[in-house]
Parts: C-alpha cells; structure tokens; sequence
C-alpha cells in the first residue's frame, strides 16, 4: 500500500501569484480547467497501490472542505485535509502530522510540492526507489541550465548508483545542473532521520538562538542536505515536462503543458478551435469565436460572437463581449471584456532555444522601477470598457477600468 | 457653369503646388501629394472644382516634381470641369513668390487679379466672396486670414477695422492677433513686379512690403480651415470637412445601420455584416470592410481592405493595403500602399512605408522602413 502527501503551504504563501491567488487559493487555481493540485490527485490516482491522499497545509479546512469534498467523490480515494495551526516549514508539517502518515504502515509514500506542475512519473519513481532498499529518499531530479539550477535544489550523484553525495538548496555558486523537482518518494523510516533533525532544532530552539517557531522545519535544508552522502538519498533523473507554478506568468505555460498532456479531453467543438483548448461543458461559446491554441475556459463563461482568444485562462462566469481580442492574459472570475477591447499581455515561457531551460519566475519590478511585461491579468469582477487596449497590466479585483492602461498595475 | 457670372472674367489661378511632400510620407511615396485622396477626391481637386465655381478658366500648377504623373491624371478630369489646366515646372525649388515669377508671362497677359493658393488648404473656399472684396477696396492684394486656436505657432496678422493690414509678426510671444495666413489670396498682375525669378518667399519677402505700402489687405475666413499637409492634420481636416457638409450637402454622407456619425462611402466599397463605421470616417472605392469590424476617425483609401473584428481609429489606410482580423491600429497610424498588417496585431502610431508586410506589433510610435 502507498499514500501521498501533497504540501500545499498557506494563505501567507504564494504572494507571487498574486493578484490571481487573492480569489482563490493557489493551490485551487484551475489550470487546464482543473484546480493546481487536482492534477497532483489524478497522477497518485493512476497507482492502484495509492490508497490515500493526505493534503498539508495551514489555509482553513473551510476553504479546502468543498474541494476535498469533490475530490473524494471523483476519485473514490480517501483524501483528507490536514491543517497545520500554524506554518511549520515543508519538513515541520510533515513531521507533525508523521502518524497520519504512518497509520496503516503504507510500504512508502509520495510527497509533492503543491506548487509544481509535471508530467509526474510516479511509477518510474516508485519502481526507481523500491530497487534501493536502503533508500529513505528518491529524488526527482530533472536537468537545467547551468546559470538556472542556483535557482532550484541542487543535487551531485554518484553517476553508478545514482545515490547523491551532496545537496545544496538555492546554492550562491554553480554546483550542478541536476536539480529537485520537488517530488519524492519516502520510506517511512524517514521519520527516524526527521526526529534527529527535529531534536537538534529544539536543542538550537532552546539553547538561546531561537526564533521562529520551534516546531519549523525545512525538508530540503535540514532534512534532505543532511541525507546526503550517506547512501540514504538518490535522484531519479527524468525528461519528463516539469516547472514551478511561482508567478501568474507560469499559470499560462502550465496550463500549455497539462493541456498537450489532456488532448483527448475536448470532445465537441462549438466554435473554430486551434489545439489545444480546454472549454468548460457550461460555457457559452459563440460559433464565430476562434479559440486557441492553449486556452482554458471555465464554467459559465459566455463567448461572444466574432471573439478570438490565444494564449489566455478564462475563469468561471467571466464574459468576452463581440469582437473582443484576448491574448496572454487570466481573465478573473465574473470579469467583463468589453466589445472591440484588446486584452494583451506579453508571454514569460522559457527560452525556447535553450535546452533544459525553465521559466525565469522574473520579479514584477525590474531595476528601474518599471513593470517588467509580463502576462496581463484580470482580477475577479473587472470590467474592461469597449474599444479599449489593456496591454501588460494587472488589474486588482473588482476594479471598473474607464480607459485604456499599458504596463501599469491598477489597485 | 463657369463665365455665368460675367463680372470675374478670364480670371486664373495659381496653385503652389511645390515640392515632395514629405510631410504627408509614407502617402506621397506612391502619389503626389496634390493626388492623395482627401474625403474621396484629390486634394487639389477640391481646389480647383471651387475655384471652377468661382469662375476660373485657367489653374496654373507650379510645380517642381512628378509632373507627368500629375499632368496625366489631372487633364482629363480638369477638362469636363471646363477649365484649362497649365504646368509651369520649376527646375529648381522656388518657394513661394518665385513660381509666380516663373509664370509671369500667363499671369500678364490680362489685367485681371489671379487667385494663388497653398495645395495643403482645406476649408470652405471663399473665391467669390474674396475677389468681390478685393474689387471693393481697389488695392494690389487680398489674402484670406483664419482665426486659430494657438497663433503663437505661427505668424499672425495685424489689419485695421477695413482690413488693411497694418504688420506680419512671426511665432508671437505675446498675444497681438489669433488671425494668420490661411494660404489663399488674390493679386492683381501689378505685384509681379515685386517678384523676382529666384527662390523667394511672398510671405517674408512680398507680403511685409505691400502692406507697408497700404496695399494690403485680409479678408476673414468663415468656417473652418486646416492645412491637411501632415497626417494627423489631414484627419482632423476630415472631420472638420465631414462636419461642413452635414451642415452644407448632408445627401453626400452615407446613411446606413452600421453608421455612426459623418461618415462618406464610395458606392463601389462593400462594408460587412456588424460593422460599426464612424464618426468621422472616409471609404474609398473598391474598399472591402469585412463583417465585424469597428473603424472610427479614419480615411481608407481605394482598394484597401479591413479584416473581420479590426479596430481603427485615427489611421490613414493606403491604397490596396490590408490590415488583418482582430487588427487594432490607432493614434495616427499610416500605412502605405500595398502594406500588409498581419491578423491579432496591435499598431500604436506606425508610420509604415509602401510594400511593407508587418508580422509583429508596433507597442509605441515608430516608423516602419
């Protein structure tokens, strides 16, 4: 029997996301039409061994109940929400909750970051760390560009075994261009590691260097760095499409990338479509619409006539008036796009002619001051006037716009 | 039509036509500027159809380029006006007395006065009211004057109560008149002799000298007026054109569901389903205005066509150009003949040259080579 664990972080979390997370959680942000994490759900459902669903994280359980809810009459799995009382750190959550984990004496269970969004190769991995049975933990690892990797968890391995010999998160100096993809595989003696690694924090907590809270934790710094070079650690490297959901920018790449992996998915075309597009079965989509490539269009959303939309998330009950041009761009829930308007932001993918390159998860603010271009987005509620352009901006919620912006944040 | 009004006589007109145009580029890179179509007709053809109206016999053009092309295409459509049309060719630039100079001999064989007017002038063409004023008050010359917002840009006029002008003051710093040369006057064939055959300019070099003279007088324009020499000027001119003739000759403006405002259609343009067209807007014949699309303060000009769900306000579309579907062009945007703008772009000033095929947007004013 496997479980999975899938740490979602908290409210306090995500800020990058903004304004898109300031509706709705980031971990239930629909990408591909489908909530961040559900994505996460449906690989650990693939597995037949996997028997539970454990989700940590410190937003209310009201938040998460109509979620989980849906979740466990979709998938007929038992998935449970687990809230920390206060952020613990990735490795301190897990730790706390360590017998729900362990109740039932699963052979291993997985843990994912919930901000990561991948092809996940959950068999391969699991295969991968069943052949090492003194592995406590099996890495995915995947390759990055040099100047890149400092970004990520970087991870040496010794290349026979695949066991790693050193691991430095977000290191200051080139180390290696493998890197943590933030998705694991864990025996359950990794608890017996943690309890060491949680010992010398409070030792650290209460010989007078304390802060924080003493229950925090970090996986990667005071778990995973210590494993390595004791044979306990490996990194399953894999060429499996995988990134970080850190800016809104990155929604519009992830939900490129879970749409190619969906294709199958769209089944009635009610208007021109160019692949790949996901369109809500409750949408409203005139026939003279021209849709894609890679849109997601939730529930209730009404299309009008003569619209074209590329590149764009449009999220439930928003409205795309006649004539309306939309690329680039989140359109929050319940916003308006006004006739003849231009929605335009400017794409954050990953340079194509670099291979291994991933997204640069740029700040919102270059040196200057100025807004770096990035995708345009709609917070809930906006209304866009007729005729106008909205080129590289972000609207906050519920804002009525009266005429055009370029690069500008609207409050 | 002309001679019905036996008082004016054999009268001539002068237009200074001059030089490349360069203002008006990337138009006049295709077509001399006196034939770029303004509200469907050659620039100068407003002028000399108002001054047929006014009498005239004989327009003499001056000009220092592109003359064949001007002379082919304006001869025949000149003739069934019943007016000749004369070239006088200046080898080398003139400015604006030499060309009359140039043209002594046409301009002296009556003694009639002759009308001289800038090619760059639209408005209400005052010729009758001009040559009867300057019979009234028996001196050597009348020009038409125009109130303008900002006269500190240009050089204003000073005239007593009757019209006598009293000084030319160029770019005031202080407020001292609102009224300036509006490019149009009348002369009798005696300020030839304050001419010379050499680059001169009437306004600097002729004007100053017959009003210190008392010779000189302005006549007040009424209606608008806009010299239509550069782009954004020419769409303002539009609409200030458009909006006389609701008032004038409303019958000339199209009515139709998809129209807003003063808007002129050639009848050989086909507009598509849910348009919306207008204020402000000039189509020209054989254009295509494919369903969907919204066009607003602009001039579209012979053969062109505008995809489906386009957005345009405040662009010049040249000749056989095409601007793609979802296409939002603004902001004084000029395309060329025969430019192609690719569909979804988003053009924000673009001046673009003749045969250009645009694949990526223009974010901020720019010129597209």
């Amino acid at each position: 029997m496997l479980k999975a664990v899938i740490l979602i972080g908290g409210p306090q979390k995500g800020t990058r996301f903004r304004p898109l997370s300031l509706d709705t959680p980031k971990p239930l942000f629909p990408i591909a039409g489908l909530p961040l994490i559900q994505h996460h759900i449906a690989a650990c459902t693939k597995l037949a061994d996997c028997k539970e669903i454990l989700i940590i994280g410190s937003y209310t359980t009201t938040t998460m109940a109509p979620f989980i809810s849906e979740m466990q009459k979709e998938y007929h799995i038992i998935i449970r929400y687990l809230q920390e009382f206060t952020p613990l750190g990735t490795g301190g959550g897990l730790y706390h909750f360590r017998d729900q984990i362990r109740a039932g004496n699963p052979s291993a269970f997985f843990l994912l970051n919930g901000d990561v969004c991948a092809d996940f190769p959950l068999k391969e991995l699991w295969e991968f760390h069943e052949e090492r049975p003194n592995a406590l933990v099996t890495i995915m690892g995947t390759e990055a560009t040099r100047q890149q990797s400092v970004h990520y968890g970087c991870m040496v391995r010794e290349l026979s075994t695949n066991a790693v010999t050193h691991y430095v998160e977000k290191p200051n100096s080139y180390i290696s261009t493998l890197i943590n993809c933030g998705v694991y595989v864990c025996s359950l003696q990794v608890f017996h590691t943690m309890a060491d690694a949680f010992q010398r924090k409070q030792d650290g907590f209460y010989n007078g260097n304390g802060q924080g809270h003493p229950g925090y934790m970090s996986w990667e710094q005071d778990v995973l760095a210590p494993l390595a070079g004791t044979n306990k650690l490996y990194a399953n490297q894999v060429s499996n499409w995988w990134s970080q959901v850190k800016t809104a920018g990155s929604a519009i790449y992830a939900n490129r990338h879970y749409l190619e992996l969906y294709r199958e998915r769209l089944t009635h075309a009610p208007c021109n479509i160019i692949p790949d597009v996901y369109i809500h079965p409750t949408a409203v989509v005139d026939s003279t619409a021209v849709i894609g490539p890679n849109v997601s269009i939730g529930a209730g959303v009404r299309v009008k006539a003569g619209v074209r939309i590329k590149e764009s998330i449009i999220l439930n009950n928003a409205t795309i008036q006649e004539h309306a041009l939309v690329m680039h761009s989140v359109v929050g829930q319940d916003a308006s796009v006004g006739e003849w308007s231009r929605v335009e932001g400017t794409p954050s993918d990953p340079d194509p002619n670099k291979p291994f390159a991933k997204m640069d998860n740029t700040p919102l603010f270059n040196n200057d001051g100025r807004l770096n271009p990035s995708i345009t987005i709609l917070g809930a509620g906006v209304v866009v006037p007729p005729e106008t352009i909205l080129l590289n901006s972000i609207v906050l919620p519920h804002k009525h716009l009266t005429r055009s912006f370029k690069h500008e944040i609207i409050l | 039509m002309c001679g019905s009004d036996k008082k004016l006589g054999e009268i001539r007109a002068l237009i200074l036509v001059g030089g490349y145009g360069t203002r008006l580029r990337p138009l006049t890179l295709s077509r001399p500027k006196p034939l770029v179509e303004f509200a469907n007709k050659p620039i100068l053809m407003h002028q000399i159809e108002a001054l047929v109206d006014a009498g005239v016999t004989q327009v003499i053009l001056a000009v220092s380029y592109r003359a064949e092309e001007m002379e082919k295409e304006l001869t025949e459509e000149v003739s069934k006006l019943g007016v000749s049309l004369t070239f006088s060719h200046e080898t080398e630039p003139l400015g604006t007395a030499g060309p009359l100079a140039l043209a002594r001999e046409l301009l002296s064989t009556s003694p009639e006065p002759f009308f001289v007017l800038n090619s760059d002038v639209i408005c209400d063409f005052p010729f009758k009211e001009l040559a009867k004023f300057h019979r009234s008050h028996g001196k050597e010359g009348t020009i038409v004057v125009t109130k303008v917002k900002e006269p500190s840009k240009y050089g204003v006029v000073v005239y007593k109560e009757g019209g006598e002008i009293e000084s030319f003051i160029e770019k005031p710093q202080e407020f001292i008149s609102n009224k300036i040369n509006a490019g149009m006057y009348i002369l009798n064939p005696s300020v030839l002799n304050r001419i010379e055959l050499r680059p001169m300019s009437i306004e600097k070099e002729v004007f100053p000298f017959m009003a210190k003279d008392g010779e000189l007088y302005a006549m007040e324009l009424e209606g608008f007026w806009m010299d239509v020499g550069q782009p954004k000027d020419f769409l303002t001119g539009m609409c200030l054109y458009l909006n006389s003739l609701r008032q004038k000759n409303s019958n000339m403006l199209y009515e139709g569901d998809c129209v807003v405002g003063n808007v002129i259609i050639d009848p050989t343009a086909t507009i598509g389903k849910g348009c919306r067209i207008g204020p402000n807007v000039t189509i020209g014949p054989n254009v295509v205005i494919e369903d969907g699309a919204c066009i607003k303060r602009s001039t579209i000009l012979r053969g062109a066509c505008v995809r489906q769900h386009a957005w345009l306000e405040g662009c010049i579309v040249g000749w056989k150009s095409v601007v793609g579907r979802w296409v939002r062009m603004e902001n004084t945007t000029v395309l060329g003949e025969d430019v192609i703008v690719k569909d979804e772009l988003y053009i924000n000033g673009g001046q673009v040259l003749p045969h250009k095929s645009i694949a990526l947007s223009v974010p901020e004013p720019q010129i597209i080579m």
